[in-house]
Order: C-alpha cells, then sequence, then structure tokens
C-alpha cells in the first residue's frame, strides 16, 4: 500500500456496515470505474417523514478494494435518513472527511460510491415521473 | 491481529540467512575500512570483498573479472542496458525485449526508445511466453535482446539456453534478468551462452542493497555514474563491503542447498494450488504447476473479489502475500504482465501471488489455503458479482 490508511478507513473496511440488497428496493444505481474495474450497485428505500421523501433505508454491494469497500459503506452511513435532496448533495470530501481522509490515489473511490447515490435517486425520481404521468 | 505469521512474499524479498548475517558482521565494527584504502583494514575489506566475487562467478560459471557489482537488479538492468547503447549501439539496430519484462528493463527500454533508438516488444501468450520464431526473425536485426530468466509475477521460466543460442550464432547480445532465479535455478553463462546477466541479493536471502551484473570479457558497456575507479570505473562509488560479502556468502549457500529447496518448495506449491483451487471460480496464472515454471511462485486469481481487500483481509490473518494490481499502487492500472497475458483488467485485480521460501512449511501453506476460503467467502458475500452477471 502506497500510503497508509485511517484507523477510520480500516474499520468500516473490516466490519463494513448497510452491505447487502434491499429486496424491494426502491431503485438500485449500478455503476462502475472503468480504470480500476471496481462497481457498486447501491440499493435505497424511500420512505416519509412528514411531508418530505427521506431515505429510508441504504445498502450497497461492492467489488473493489480497501478505499472502495470502506468509502461505499460511510456513504450508506452518512445518507440513510437523510432527505433525498440532501443527500444528493453530498461531496467526496464529505465522505473522505466521515473516514479521516483518504490517500489520493483513491479519492476516486469516494467519487464512484457518491455516482452511485445519486445514480439511484435520479433511478427513483424518475420512476416517480412515469407513474404521475 | 494473528499470533501466526506466514510470509509468503519471497519473489519481492527473503529473510537474509543467518549464517550470512554472521559472515556480514564483522564488517560493520571492526573490518570498516574503505576498500579502496592502502591500509591493513582496507586491503582486509578489498580481500574479502575478491572472496565473494569469486564465489559468485563459480556459482554462474563465470571469471571474477566478470562480475560488476552493483546495488540492485534495477541498477544492474539499467547499467547494461542504458550502457550499452551508449557505448556505440548503432541506432538502426533493434532493442530486442517482451512483454513480461520486469519495469526495470521495459523503463530503460522506453527511455532509450525516446533517445531515438528502435525497439521492439514481443507479445506474449496465455503463460506468458513469446513465439520463439519471431524472437529468431527479430534477433537478426537486434544488437541487443534483453530476456528474463523468470517472471516475477507469474513464474514462467524462459528458454535461455535456446536464446542464448540464437543470439550467439546473429551476433546478437544477450542479457538476461535473472533475479528470480539465481540461486534458485542452475545458470552457467557459458553454456547457456549469456552475454550479460542481473541478479540481486535480497532473493536469495542475502541483505538489499547489493546486486550484481555478470558481464562477458570483450563486451563494452558504458558507465552511468561519474566518480572514482572501482568496479573498472563502470560503477564508481564506495564499495559495500557488508554487502557484497553477503551476497557472496548466500549465494554459496543457495547454490548448494538449491535442489533440496526446490523438492520442497515444490511440494508445498502443489498442495497450496490444490487447496486453491477448491475455491470456486478461481484460477492459476502462468504455465501448468509442475512445468516451466518457478517452484516458488504462485500466481491466482479469484473472480468476483479484489486484490488489496484479500491482502489486508490475509495481513490480518498473520499472512503475506502481495498483488500486481493496481488499487494496492499509486497507479490505477493492473499489472502490465497480466494485462500481456490477456487477463482483463477485473480478472488481474482479483489475482495475488504467493511467493514460497525456505523459511515455509506445508503447515503454512495448509494456513494460507483455509484462510484464503474464509477471506475470499466474506468478499464475495459484499461483491455484487457473485450473484450477478459480469458485463
Amino acid at each position: 500500500m502506497s500510503e497508509a490508511y485511517s484507523e477510520k478507513v480500516m474499520n468500516y473496511f473490516r466490519k463494513p456496515k448497510n452491505i447487502g440488497e434491499i429486496e424491494d428496493a426502491d431503485a438500485i444505481g449500478k455503476v462502475g470505474n472503468p480504470t480500476c474495474g471496481d462497481l457498486m450497485w447501491v440499493y435505497i428505500k424511500v420512505g416519509k417523514k412528514e411531508d418530505k421523501e427521506i431515505l429510508k433505508d441504504v445498502k450497497v454491494k461492492t467489488f473493489g478494494c480497501v478505499a472502495a469497500i470502506a468509502t461505499s459503506s460511510a456513504l450508506t452511513e452518512m445518507a440513510k435518513g437523510m432527505e433525498l435532496e440532501e443527500a444528493g448533495k453530498i461531496t467526496k470530501q464529505d465522505i473522505a472527511d466521515e473516514l479521516g481522509g483518504l490517500p489520493p490515489a483513491k479519492m476516486h473511490c469516494s467519487m464512484l460510491a457518491l455516482d452511485g447515490l445519486k445514480k439511484a435517486i435520479e433511478e427513483y425520481y424518475g420512476k416517480q415521473y412515469e407513474k404521475s404521468k | 491481529m494473528s499470533t501466526k505469521q506466514v510470509y509468503l512474499d519471497n519473489a519481492a524479498s527473503t529473510p537474509v540467512d543467518k549464517r550470512v548475517l554472521k559472515e556480514i558482521l564483522p564488517f560493520f565494527g571492526e573490518k570498516y575500512g574503505n576498500a579502496s584504502s592502502v591500509h591493513s583494514s582496507g586491503r582486509e575489506g578489498m580481500e574479502a570483498i575478491q572472496k565473494a566475487r569469486e564465489k559468485i562467478a563459480k556459482a554462474i560459471n563465470a571469471e571474477p573479472e566478470e562480475i560488476i557489482f552493483t546495488s540492485s537488479g534495477t541498477e544492474s538492468n539499467n547499467l547494461l542496458i542504458k550502457g550499452f547503447a551508449r557505448a556505440g549501439l548503432e541506432k538502426e539496430k533493434h532493442i530486442l525485449t517482451q512483454k513480461t519484462e520486469h519495469d526495470a528493463v521495459l523503463h530503460p527500454i522506453e527511455e532509450l526508445a525516446k533517445q531515438g533508438f528502435e525497439t521492439r516488444v514481443l507479445e506474449v501468450d496465455r503463460e506468458g511466453f513469446f513465439q520463439m520464431e519471431e524472437f529468431e526473425k527479430e534477433a537478426g536485426r537486434a544488437g541487443l535482446a534483453s530476456i528474463m530468466h523468470a517472471n516475477n509475477e507469474i513464474g514462467t521460466i524462459y528458454p535461455i539456453k535456446k536464446i542464448g543460442k540464437i543470439c550467439r550464432e546473429k551476433g546478437t547480445v544477450f542479457h538476461t534478468d535473472a533475479v528470480q532465479t539465481v540461486g534458485k535455478e542452475k545458470i552457467n553463462v557459458k553454456k547457456m551462452k549469456i552475454d550479460a546477466l542481473s541478479a540481486s541479493a535480497h532473493k536469495f536471502y542475502g541483505p538489499k542493497g547489493a546486486g550484481f551484473l555478470y558481464l562477458k570479457e570483450g563486451i563494452k558497456i558504458e558507465g552511468l555514474m561519474s566518480g572514482g575507479g572501482q568496479e573498472r570505473k563502470l560503477r564508481p562509488g564506495t564499495y559495500n563491503t557488508q554487502g557484497i560479502v553477503g551476497m557472496g556468502k548466500a549465494l554459496e549457500i543457495a547454490n548448494k542447498e538449491m535442489n533440496n529447496a526446490k523438492e520442497k518448495e515444490k511440494k508445498m506449491q502443489k498442495e497450496l494450488a490444490k487447496r486453491l483451487m477448491e475455491i470456486d471460480d478461481s484460477w492459476i496464472n502462468g504455465p501448468k504447476i509442475g512445468s516451466k515454471r518457478l517452484a516458488n511462485n504462485l500466481s491466482a486469481g479469484f473472480e468476483y473479489v479484489e486484490g488489496e481487500a484479500m491482502l489486508i483481509k490475509l495481513d490480518d490473518y498473520g499472512i503475506a502475500a502481495s498483488t500486481g494490481s493496481a488499487c494496492s499502487s499509486d497507479s490505477l492500472k493492473a499489472s502490465h504482465v497480466l494485462l500481456g497475458i490477456g487477463l482483463r483488467p477485473r480478472r488481474a485485480h482479483g489475482t495475488l501471488r504467493f511467493s514460497l521460501g525456505k523459511q515455509n512449511n506445508i503447515q503454512d501453506v495448509k494456513y494460507v489455503g483455509e484462510k484464503m476460503k474464509k477471506v475470499v467467502g466474506e468478499l464475495r458475500n459484499i461483491s455484487p458479482l457473485k450473484k450477478g452477471v459480469i458485463k
């Protein structure tokens, strides 16, 4: 490893949270990085809190390195319970901060996790639009 | 963390043999004179260096004057390739090599290509071999051919005796990067018609920071550094007496114990391969076990999982292995060797290299097999690919 991972990255990697599938997911964001080959599938379940739509549950399945597994897991922890619109505003720096930093060469991993979540949210909005027609 | 420690990264580096360490120690605090000095402390150092030179020459059937001490395999490769080109290689003559060479051979050649030298890199098949007919054809136009003795990642052993014969007939200078084979495979530079050979002590239970270049008498190269007159001015710099002494002793021991070590490694290799292949959707890279490959190397791939993640989980069990995959280095690209033999990037990223050494035993290998099943299983539970379809 060219640069050491933070303690938080290692903890997320060793005991990843929210790993798996949501059987009745409202949407799935499937993304991949063509350069390094990493894949992430982000499952979301949307619920209502007061009159706002929130991410009731977020789960992920990841094929990738230590950083990929840690970032995708950290993102699900951050996004769970958030309003959909707010979740769409999370940045890759937010994830890196949650993890106590990431080696520069691994910043793209957090980008991939974000893309997965955004894709899932877009898919959800798309489905809602189709339904409303 | 695990209390059991199993080191299966001997292709990266080996522990220093206790007998070697004992031989080295006096050169730190007692016999510390500069080997180029005329006083007795210096002469003592020079005598020890000359003895090491003789041992090393004998181990590969070269003459002592044909050994140039360097700091590493990388330096030996650079010295030979760049030094030979600078000593007057005609620009229309090719420098010939092949795809699975170490970066320490490929990068100097790429540098020369930028300076206007013609270069040719042969493609390889799934086991890492290039076509001999193609080599023969290209060798006729080459001034220098650099073909490794064995590959560091997938263990392919190249037919260097045949290659040496072809090069000698065509009048091409033949260099081999033998970093993975010196002390492990029999090498006879005269019989194999090798003109230049690179090696590094820490791969055969010697110290780090010591390497050598064998250069056949009569072949002209230019040194890469300017300074004093050491090593016929080809490699100036104060002698690394303790490193050189250690390298000599280490090679003497390795050659003497070569057959036993190899037999033991072959058994462990077979056992490890058997256990790893019990994991679904796994494969071995390089030539078949028991064929033209190193006895201490096992490169294996595991579908749906990534190398660095496996390495860290193994490390938690006290197991040291390595990966050529991008995600454990600064570059994102998968190993050029694994891509060169035709692995798709995703499969290259799922590859680990286990390399055996004389400190390992069959119990170690069984332990690794058992833990690998756990590690791959855990990561596949996380992976979206296990149930899904690979696109």
